[in-house]
């Protein structure tokens, strides 16, 4: 942890102080407005009922690979590789972009929670071999997946 | 229909959650994994204590708390791009990421293992 920047203990400075300079360090992120929250919670609804929805209509059995969850992470970490790839790179997008799409809409369609339970429970059906294979194969195609993401901007944009 | 309210409103909860959590972290100039981390491991923790209560619990609670806020405070999208910047950032990144992997994968494991074996309790 970087102590320096650490608001609560702001490094005093060797150079004289103006008294009436507020003792606020400038740089830290100030308090995201309202429509940032609005956005963050309509994305994290419609990317939650997106996920429920193709666990829905693609069911697993308690001993077999959650295909659903699978793709959804997957998928998610594509778009995310393509997003922010074009966020950072491209022409400033409207302040509302990333956080609707990618903490909103990509944040809630992905799962972490769903993921390790599952893990958890295909251990507890007698299943490790599935279950490190889940476990692994997640992991593996989530970082080819936000690499891959990452260079589709690449070529969309050139 | 009351299903997809719960998961609706569960859903934009979680995702406000992690966003300040991941704002608090920020503004203490903690790395953003960190971040992504707790709210990755609280989650699973909760999500395993639903999973372990199971049918002791009404249908509407695995959806909005489960479903809805658990499923959307944890990310998985968010954990895989971090990781990836942490592999490009050079040869000091690589020891963090592999440190990110891990960690969240063992004690998000052992926080869902965790959680099951309290909400199981009787």
């Amino acid at each position: 942890m970087n102590a320096d920047g650490d608001p609560v203990n702001p490094p005093r400075s060797v150079e004289p102080h103006e008294p009436d300079e507020p003792d606020e360090p400038p740089a830290l992120p100030g308090r995201p407005g309202w429509d940032v929250f609005a956005v963050v919670a309509l994305g994290g609804a419609l990317g939650s009922a997106g996920r429920y929805g193709l666990a829905v209509l693609w069911p697993h059995a308690a001993t077999g690979v959650p295909w659903a969850t699978l793709v959804t992470n997957l998928s998610g970490c594509a778009l995310i590789g393509l997003l922010m790839r074009l966020v950072t790179t491209a022409v400033a997008p409207h302040r509302l972009v990333r956080p609707f799409l990618g903490t909103g809409i990509l944040g809630g369609f992905t799962t972490f929670s769903t993921y390790a339970v599952e893990t958890r429970g295909l251990l507890a059906a007698g299943r490790p071999g599935v279950a490190v294979g889940y476990l692994l194969g997640t992991l593996a195609g989530a970082l080819v997946a936000v690499r891959l993401g990452m260079w589709a901007a690449d070529r969309v944009r050139s | 229909m009351l299903t997809w309210a719960a998961i609706l409103g569960g859903g934009a909860v979680g995702a406000v959650c992690r966003f300040t959590v991941n704002w608090l972290v920020e503004r203490r100039s903690g790395p953003a994994p960190w971040a992504t981390f707790m709210v990755n491991v609280a989650g699973s923790l909760v999500l395993g204590l639903l999973a372990g209560a199971g049918a002791a619990l009404p249908g509407w609670v695995g959806a909005l708390v489960g479903t809805g806020f658990c499923g959307a405070l944890t990310t998985y999208s968010t954990f895989g791009y971090e990781t990836v910047q942490l592999l490009r950032s050079g040869p000091g990144g690589r020891g963090w990421a592999v440190l990110n992997v891990l960690a969240s994968l063992v004690v998000g494991l052992g926080a869902a293992a965790l959680g099951w074996q309290l909400g199981s309790l009787r």
